[in-house]
């Protein structure tokens, strides 16, 4: 780990403040255990490190009367995953943030952190290989011949196929979630689905966030369909582990037939795939297996595997048509 | 060469102790084992993959080696040191004396990582059937492999039938 000085502000302002300056040196802390590894790695080399821990963020989860969502950005995972409102008007939620990481990680993540954690791909993990355009721009991606069994099939470009790995995003992109910021220019409000950042021909810009910028709250809107939703996660153990393929589904049906269906996918992209072309294939049909089935089928629609990831198409179908099962209760 | 050098009050086990001098950098386990002395607290990876560093932090278990010793002052730390009431080897934690019981380690090294994070299942409630125990354990890697009896010393101190069905009608959370 490099040397590196160490803020710890109050208030937002002065954090952002520190981020903007245009020294290039800073890097944000909330719980620390997806940065803790970037510096113990040697992957992030901050001049100077800002806590947002010591009041600069609330870790508030509120309830809205109508049932919509609101977590303060260092809410933890295991508060948010625990909390009777996520618990029962949003299982998909609940489910994505306990099949996350451990107990331990779980209480000392939180939510913001969560949604910018940087990919799993070993070759972005391992400074000691050359060929990384996300760690280091213009070296090449070792991944695409390499080992990319974990890597992406959607979304990919010829510099970077790696995927983002938060299991938490993916209920958020099925929802519609939308994160609020605080930055050198004022606050916005943007959805999740746009927060990330394809990779093109720049995967080291990863986010839409400009320098400085801060997420300071998640919002997931009300959902009659969420409160019948499932997150299954495929993974090579049956614990601890990131997803190889995960489908938040949600279903709203009445009287057998199904009028909205949310689908989104995990470990397929780099950021969380809504299944856009699924849902179309569900809205308004009646809940039976065919109709399941035929939706299903479609989850894979426009993937580009390369070959020690080709098995991920089919797993995709197969995991989103479980899902759909479980939710829909058709075994 | 540090780029800074801090002054802290970590809350250990019921006491205090001020870090001079304090390197930005250091982990809390880092702080708990070179500068207290408290090596109870084992370092496995590093990086947050095996759990032998686990401790409670106000109550809730976390991994020292993922957290900055500076951000965690004022929080109140409990080590394996600080588990057991007064009297220490003569009255052990029940978690202490069902893993002597169950035989549930073999080198050891995992094991303080393993109890305080048991510690800290026990207190969230997850522990209705050792399944449930499994997972919500799987933070901790035992390289020797004696999870079978970890597992059941774990229930035997959070009264977890290790056959399904099997529990009795008044017990709950401890
Ligand atoms: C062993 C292990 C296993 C894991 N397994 C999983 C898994 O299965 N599924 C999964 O989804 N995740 C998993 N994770 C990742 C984990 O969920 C993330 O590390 C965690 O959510 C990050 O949150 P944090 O608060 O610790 O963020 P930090 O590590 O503090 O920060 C992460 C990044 O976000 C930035 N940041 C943090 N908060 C904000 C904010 N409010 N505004 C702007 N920038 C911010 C930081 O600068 C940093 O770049 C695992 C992690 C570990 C260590
Ligand atoms: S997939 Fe992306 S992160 Fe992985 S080696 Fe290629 S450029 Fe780097
Ligand atoms: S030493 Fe902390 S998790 Fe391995
Ligand atoms: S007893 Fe040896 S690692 Fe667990």
């Amino acid at each position: 780990m490099r040397p590196f000085t160490l803020e710890r502000p109050h208030d937002i302002a002065t954090a952002v403040a520190f981020g903007a300056a245009d020294d290039d040196q800073t890097d944000y802390i909330a719980g620390g255990t997806d940065m803790m590894q970037l510096l113990t790695d040697d992957i992030r080399r901050p001049g100077r490190l800002v806590s947002l821990g010591d009041g600069v963020l609330d870790d508030r989860i509120e309830a809205a009367p109508d049932g919509a969502l609101r977590l303060g950005a260092a809410a933890r995972m295991s508060d948010v995953a625990d909390h009777p409102a996520v618990r029962e008007g949003f299982p998909l939620i609940a489910e994505a943030l306990l099949s996350s990481a451990s107990a331990q990680v779980r209480n000392m993540a939180t939510v913001g952190g969560n949604l910018l954690q940087r990919t799993r791909c070993a070759y972005f993990r391992d400074p000691g290989v050359h060929g990384c355009n996300k760690r280091a721009p213009g070296t090449g991606c070792a991944a695409r011949d390499g080992v990319n069994r974990m890597l992406a099939v959607l979304g990919g470009s010829e510099h970077c196929i790696a995927t983002h790995a938060s299991d938490f995003a993916v209920p958020l992109v099925a929802l519609d979630a939308v994160v609020r910021l605080s930055g050198p220019g004022g606050e916005r409000t943007i959805p999740v689905e746009e927060l990330h950042r394809l990779p093109g021909d720049s995967p080291h810009v990863e986010t839409v966030l400009v320098p400085g910028e801060l997420i300071t709250a998640i919002e997931v809107p009300a959902s009659r369909a969420a409160r019948t939703s499932h997150y299954l996660k495929v993974r090579d153990r049956e614990s601890f582990e990131f997803a190889l393929v995960s489908a938040a589904v949600a279903l709203d049906t009445d009287g057998g037939r199904i009028r909205e269906a949310r689908v989104a996918m995990g470990g397929v992209g780099p950021k969380p795939w809504r299944m856009r072309g699924v849902e179309r294939a569900l809205a308004g049909a009646a809940c039976d297996p065919a109709v399941l089935r035929a939706a299903a089928a479609r989850a894979a629609d426009g993937t580009a595997p390369r070959p020690g990831n080709a098995f991920k198409p089919e797993l995709m179908r197969r995991t989103v048509l479980r899902a759909l099962r479980v939710v829909g209760g058709q075994p | 060469m540090p780029a800074q050098t801090l002054t802290a009050t970590l809350h250990v086990n019921g006491r205090e102790h001020a870090l001079p001098d304090l390197d930005p950098r250091t982990t809390l386990l880092d702080a708990l084992r070179e500068s207290l002395g408290l090596t109870g607290t084992k370092k496995g990876c590093g990086l947050g993959h095996c759990g032998a560093c686990t401790v409670l932090a106000d109550g809730r278990r976390i991994l020292s080696c993922m957290a900055l010793a500076a951000l965690y002052e004022g929080r109140e730390i409990t080590t394996i040191e600080g588990l057991a009431p007064e009297g220490g080897a003569a009255r052990p934690h029940p978690l202490q004396q069902a893993f002597v019981e169950r035989d549930a380690f073999q080198c050891g090294y995992c094991t303080p990582g393993q109890i305080m994070s048991a510690a800290g299942l026990i207190d969230e409630g997850r522990t209705g059937s050792p399944e449930e125990i499994r997972e919500f354990m799987s933070g901790n890697l035992c390289r020797c492999g004696a999870y079978a009896n970890i597992v059941a010393a774990v229930a035997d101190v959070a009264r977890t039938p290790l056959v399904p069905g099997a529990r009795e009608p008044e017990q709950g959370r401890s």
